[in-house]
C-alpha cells in the first residue's frame, strides 16, 4: 500500500525526515513512534498527499478519496453541529447511505445524543470522537491516524481500541503515537523515528 | 453534475457558517455605509461625477477586501482546508463555492451601498448597476484565489491587499468608466473579458494553490 525510498522532507533549512525507507503492505498495521519533532506528523501528511516530499520517492497505492486522515485538529467546523459536519463530509465523499452511516457512527462513538449541538460546544475528547467518526465515515482503505487516543477518556479509548481491533486485517493502518504499548497487540510493524 | 453538487454543498456550508457566526456580512455592511458617509462629508458639495463614482468604487473594492480577508478564516484557524483537500471532489469546487458565497455577501453589501450612494451623492443608472454586477464576478473570482494563497501566510491581512489591489485596477477602471461615459459598452466589455479570463485562470490554478 505504501512504499517509500529515500523519503526526505525539509522545511526551509530544517530537515524533518531524512532518507526514510518504508514498506507497508495491504492490510498491515504500522505503528510509528518518536519524540516530538521527529517527523511522525510530517510522514502522515506526506502519505495523505498534503505535503510533497523534498527528496526520494513515495508511492501510496490508493486514491485520495480512500484515505481516512485523523489529524491533530479534528477538521470539523465549530459552527456546524456534529450531524451537519458528518453530512458535509458524507456528501463530499459521495457516501450512498450517508444518513445511516452517520447515525451508526455517532451512536457507536457516543455522540448521538449531542448530534444537533454545535461542535464548538464540544470538549476536546468529544471533538476527537467526532474526528474519528469523520475519519471512518467513508470506510477508507488506508487509515492515517495521528495520536488517535489523544484526549479520549477511558470509555472513548475502549471504543477506539475495539474499532481498531475490528478493522485490523481489513484496512491498512499507519498510526503515529507516543503510547505504542496500547497498540502493541495490533501492530504488524513498527517504525521509530529519531 | 457531481461537480455542481459539490459546489452546492460547499457553498451551502459557507452560507450556513455566516448565518450562524455573522462575522462577515454585518462588518461589510457597516464598513460600506460608514465609508460612504465619510466620503459624503469629505467631498466638496460641487463634486464631479468622476470623483463621486471613483469613491463608490473605492468603497466597494475595500468592502470586498474586508470580506475576502475572512473568507478562509474558518478553514485557516482550524486547519480545515486539509479535510476539504482530501475529499475526492475536484479542488476547484472549493474555490467556486467560496467565490459564490463571497458573491452573495458582496451583493448584500451593494444592495445597501448603491441606494446609500444615490442618497449621499447622485442617482445611479443601469450602466453602473451592470458594471457593479460584472465587477463582482471578477472581484470574487480573483479575490477568492488570492485569499486562499494569503491564508497560508502568517502576514495574510497584509498580503491579501498587496496581491489583490493591483489586480483590481482594471475592475475599477471598467466600473468607473461604465458609470460616467455616454457609451458604456466598451467598459462593460472590458469587465466581461476580465471576468472570463481571470475566472478561467483562477479555476485552473486553485488546485496548485491548496496543494504543494
Amino acid at each position: 500500500m505504501i512504499r517509500a525510498r529515500g523519503l526526505s522532507r525539509r522545511f526551509g533549512q530544517k530537515r524533518v525526515l531524512e532518507r526514510l525507507d518504508l514498506d507497508l503492505e495491504d492490510n498491515g498495521f504500522l505503528v510509528v513512534t518518536g519524540a516530538n519533532g521527529s517527523g511522525k506528523t510530517t510522514l502522515l501528511r506526506l502519505c495523505a498527499g498534503l505535503l510533497a516530499p523534498t527528496g526520494g520517492d513515495l508511492r501510496v497505492e490508493t486514491d485520495r478519496g480512500r484515505i481516512g486522515f485523523l489529524a491533530h485538529e479534528p477538521l470539523v467546523y465549530r459552527e456546524l453541529t456534529a450531524l451537519e459536519n458528518l453530512d458535509l463530509y458524507g456528501r463530499l465523499y459521495r457516501i450512498p447511505e450517508r444518513r445511516e452511516r452517520t447515525g451508526m457512527l455517532l451512536e457507536r462513538f457516543g455522540l448521538w445524543n449531542v448530534r444537533n449541538e454545535r461542535a464548538g460546544s464540544f470538549s476536546r475528547g468529544m471533538l476527537q470522537r467526532l474526528a474519528l467518526c469523520r475519519t471512518l465515515l467513508h470506510e477508507p482503505d488506508l487509515l492515517l491516524l495521528d495520536e488517535p487516543f489523544n484526549a479520549l477518556d477511558a470509555e472513548g479509548t475502549d471504543l477506539l481500541a475495539h474499532q481498531l481491533e475490528e478493522l485490523r486485517g481489513e484496512r491498512t493502518f499507519l498510526v503515529a503515537t507516543h503510547d505504542p504499548g496500547r497498540l502493541e497487540a495490533l501492530a504488524s510493524a513498527r517504525l521509530g523515528l529519531a | 453534475m457531481s461537480y455542481l453538487r459539490d459546489v452546492g454543498t460547499l457553498a451551502r456550508k459557507d452560507l450556513l457558517l455566516e448565518l450562524r457566526a455573522r462575522d462577515t456580512v454585518p462588518a461589510m455592511l457597516l464598513f460600506v455605509v460608514a465609508t460612504l458617509v465619510v466620503f459624503h462629508f469629505a467631498l466638496p458639495s460641487e463634486n464631479s461625477d468622476l470623483a463621486a463614482y471613483g469613491l463608490l468604487w473605492v468603497a466597494l473594492v475595500f468592502t470586498a477586501l474586508l470580506g475576502l480577508v475572512r473568507s478562509f478564516s474558518a478553514e485557516r484557524d482550524q486547519g480545515l482546508l486539509d479535510g476539504l483537500v482530501l475529499a475526492p471532489c475536484d479542488r476547484s469546487a472549493i474555490w467556486l463555492s467560496k467565490a459564490l458565497a463571497m458573491l452573495g455577501f458582496l451583493v448584500l453589501a451593494e444592495i445597501v451601498a448603491l441606494p446609500a450612494f444615490a442618497i449621499f451623492f447622485r442617482g445611479i443608472g443601469w450602466e453602473t448597476v451592470a458594471g457593479v454586477a460584472l465587477a463582482d464576478i471578477g472581484i470574487c473570482a480573483v479575490g477568492t484565489l488570492l485569499a486562499a494563497m494569503a491564508a497560508a501566510s502568517r502576514a495574510r491581512e497584509l498580503l491579501l491587499p498587496l496581491l489583490f489591489l493591483p489586480l483590481a485596477i482594471p475592475i475599477v477602471v471598467g466600473g468607473v468608466g461604465a458609470g460616467v461615459v455616454d457609451d458604456p459598452g466598451r467598459y462593460l466589455g472590458l469587465l466581461a473579458v476580465y471576468d472570463a479570463i481571470f475566472a478561467i485562470i483562477c479555476w485552473a490554478s486553485f488546485e496548485y494553490v491548496v496543494t504543494e
